[in-house]
């Protein structure tokens, strides 16, 4: 980002005359809850194709669901639930990028991680054979109490925000406003993580056992049933933590805070706030949030080597989308992530020719398409 | 910004060249093979990544998102266990999988070019990482467990065998490569690159097209990863997903940070640094309980890249030049800049 000190940068303008460059920048500083909506002027080729995109996008879902419903709802839902996970991970990355321009590519890392220390503390205090260590077989035979799956949630959760605040404090504290660096240390960072987790972990997959007590499986109207720990508790894990960010955020003297650091961080700092506290906390909670979504995936999925690469992927791509920064454009993100992913997993089947396998060229495609309109995200706003 | 001040002078590339070219006849043929060839092909696609980052100040991570694509072109477009059933000469699949790569590269460029610094890191990730799941999505052209037994063209002969066609072949690539680069940069083309780099908001003042010059200068990285992507598919004889992934990505990130991002001939240094690493540092590797071993040599890696990061940001070359400026500035007395490779060149120092 060579010029951004001198100039605001524009990366929108040139090459794209539909996209007006100036205006779209114009519009951005205004703020990013204005950005993106209610501007029908300057509809440019781009626009119109991806907006004929996703009219054929549409259509075929309407086709595909009048066919079979109950299949589109299950598959909607796992689209959802999908969604639920990406944000509470992404939300954390978004969160540490909007304040300090700290892209943390460790956060695959600490998620995965996240996710094993619950496994370790479930395998090691709450099963009752605990003796043999880790069980390969694993499933069904043991009794798991609510404690023990919360109890493990809360401690990962916090021992990984201390590992977030003190990767903070002792590798990017003091090269503060130099991203490329920081992100090139966060990526040692993660490559030393990943290869310890595979030497104290192993390379098989495990996963998180739910509560006992807690049912399978719910019914919803239709005759449809969904699985509760997806459909319930991952779904209203997320829409709490969104709900408390957002107050978090707009509603708090932190939040204040934290929004004044994101439009200027000098000034803040030149008023007598410690931003250097304000610092640590905002990478306090991305860290608890990817090693809460860590917990809540391992449960959900699975926990193997390469889940950490996929769920950096999953936040880059959400943050890509939603704009970097943004708490709603990490949500829209989300949903858009989730839900294309679900869709493309089942519904890319064109007569006799299955294409499934082909569906990460249309996650790719909602990446081109976004970004063929707007560079900086749906809610992105230049750094 | 030093990238263009300090180059290679002609006397000292001569005798590096000359060195290389001895090389068989003084090492063993693994040495030639493991160490050296291979430090060939990873320092070309560690040079299409130093390319972009020092002369157009994009760091771009989709560099073995493109040597994925031109390798497993080829490998498909060739006689091959696994894969397409097509089998066409090794020359004319060679040319096709740079062209589709080079495709690839333009239209990947025209989607991040808009996106500069930090944006364009993580777009250009997001590709690499994208391509890696496509390929082991799409086993028709993957295969189960990669493409194997891939036909090579008989100028390189039996690698297995006789390492040394495969090493001149792969040499004077990366020499053709490394003074195309280097006179590319002192075009028009070139100028303007650095231009943009350094004032991307004059540039346009002054009647270039910044998007498009952007553009063109990825696509022309994206050959030269492309030229890296067959030399390692002649080189292992195979491909397969996995050697494409985010792992190696970052290889290549380490490469080229390890070398300097603000110099060329960096990327050689780096991948000569990383396989000499790759292969010796588990003879020596303390076995520490779980932490520490042979096995580990991707901690070992990633300490390596920290240390590197977190004291001398320019790499191996940026390390050379500060000593050398050091004894220069004893020498001379005090010039009146020294030039120090900062981070600010490529992605750092965003005081917004």
């Amino acid at each position: 980002m060579s010029g951004s000190s001198h100039t605001p940068l524009d990366p929108t303008a040139g090459g794209a005359p539909g996209v007006d460059g100036s205006e779209d920048r114009a519009e951005a500083d205004l703020g990013a809850a204005d950005a993106g909506r209610g501007r029908l002027g300057g509809w440019g080729p781009q626009r119109i194709a991806v907006a004929a995109l996703a009219v054929v996008v549409l259509v075929w879902l309407i086709v595909k669901a009048s066919e079979d419903l109950r299949q589109f709802v299950v598959v909607s839902l796992n689209g959802l639930t999908l969604a639920a996970l990406f944000f509470v991970v992404a939300s954390g990355f978004t969160l540490i990028f909007g304040l300090m321009r700290v892209v943390n590519m460790a956060h695959g890392a600490l998620y995965l991680l996240g996710g094993y220390l619950a496994l370790e503390m479930q395998d090691a205090w709450f099963t009752e054979d605990s003796g043999l260590g880790l069980s390969l077989s694993g499933a069904g035979t043991g009794e798991y109490s609510l404690f023990g799956w919360v109890v493990p949630l809360l401690l990962a959760t916090a021992i990984i925000g201390v590992i977030g605040v003190v990767i903070q404090q002792v590798f990017l504290r003091w090269n503060q406003g130099q991203d490329l660096r920081q992100a090139l240390i966060t990526i040692a960072l993660s490559v030393i993580f990943a290869d310890q987790m595979l030497a104290a972990f192993g390379g098989i997959s495990k996963d998180i056992k739910a509560p006992s007590a807690w049912p399978e499986s719910i019914a919803l109207p239709g005759d449809v049933r969904f699985g509760f720990f997806r459909g319930v508790v991952v779904l209203g894990a997320a829409v709490l933590i969104g709900l408390g960010l957002w107050w978090l955020i707009t509603r708090t003297r932190f939040g204040k805070i934290v929004r004044a650091g994101v439009d200027d961080r000098d000034m803040v700092s030149a008023l007598g706030i410690n931003v250097q506290l304000v610092f640590a906390a905002a990478f306090l909670l991305g860290a608890l949030l990817a090693g809460l979504g860590g917990v809540l995936g391992g449960t959900m999925i699975a926990l193997a080597p390469g889940e950490d690469t996929s769920f950096l992927l999953n936040s880059l791509i959400v943050v890509i989308i939603g704009g970097m920064g943004s708490l709603a454009g990490a949500a829209i993100g989300a949903v858009a992530l989730g839900l294309v992913d679900a869709y493309a997993d089942v519904y890319l089947v064109f007569g006799d020719t299955d294409l499934t396998n082909y569906s990460i060229l249309v996650t790719f495609g909602l990446l081109v398409a976004v970004l063929a309109v707007r560079p900086l995200g749906l809610f992105g706003r230049p750094a | 910004m030093t990238s263009s001040a300090g180059r290679m002078s002609w006397p000292v590339l001569a005798a590096v060249v000359a060195a290389a070219a001895l090389a068989p006849f003084v090492f063993t043929d693994f040495f030639v093979s493991v160490i050296l060839t291979k430090s060939l092909w990873l320092g070309l696609a560690a040079a299409s990544l130093i390319f972009l980052s020092a002369y157009g100040g994009m760091v771009s991570l989709a560099q073995v998102g493109i040597y994925g694509v031109a390798g497993m072109a080829y490998a498909n477009l060739v006689l091959a266990d696994g894969g397409s059933s097509a089998a066409w000469s090794p020359w004319v699949a060679t040319i096709a999988a740079i062209v589709i790569a080079g495709v690839v590269g333009l239209g990947f460029g025209a989607i991040a070019a808009r996106s500069v610094g930090i944006y364009f890191l993580m777009i250009t990730l997001a590709f690499s990482v994208l391509v890696y799941y496509f390929f082991s999505q799409v086993t028709q052209l993957s295969g189960f467990g990669g493409v194997n037994n891939v036909d090579l063209p008989s100028l390189v002969g039996e690698p297995g065998q006789d390492p040394t066609r495969l090493y001149y072949t792969t040499l004077i690539a990366a020499l053709m490569v490394f003074l195309g680069l280097r006179y590319i940069s002192r075009t028009p083309f070139g100028l303007a690159l650095q231009g943009l780099r350094d004032e991307p908001a004059r540039m346009r003042a002054l009647g270039f097209n910044v998007t498009r010059h952007r553009i063109l200068a990825f696509g022309l990285a994206a050959l030269v990863a492309a030229v890296a992507g067959v030399l390692s598919v002649w080189y292992n004889r195979r491909i397969t997903p996995g050697s494409i992934n985010l792992a190696q990505t970052i290889d290549v990130l380490i490469i080229a940070v390890i070398g300097g991002l603000y110099r060329l001939e960096g990327a050689w240094v780096g991948a000569l640094t990383y396989a000499l690493l790759d292969n010796y540092s588990r003879e020596w590797t303390p076995t520490v309980g779980n932490v520490l071993g042979p096995e580990r040599f991707n901690t070992i890696l990633g300490i390596v890249f920290l240390v590197i990061v977190l004291l001398s940001p320019g790499g191996l070359m940026g390390l050379w030049e500060r000593a050398r400026d050091f004894f220069d500035t004893r020498r001379r007395g005090p010039p009146g800049a020294v030039a120090t490779p900062s981070p600010a060149g490529a992605g750092g120092d965003t005081k917004s």
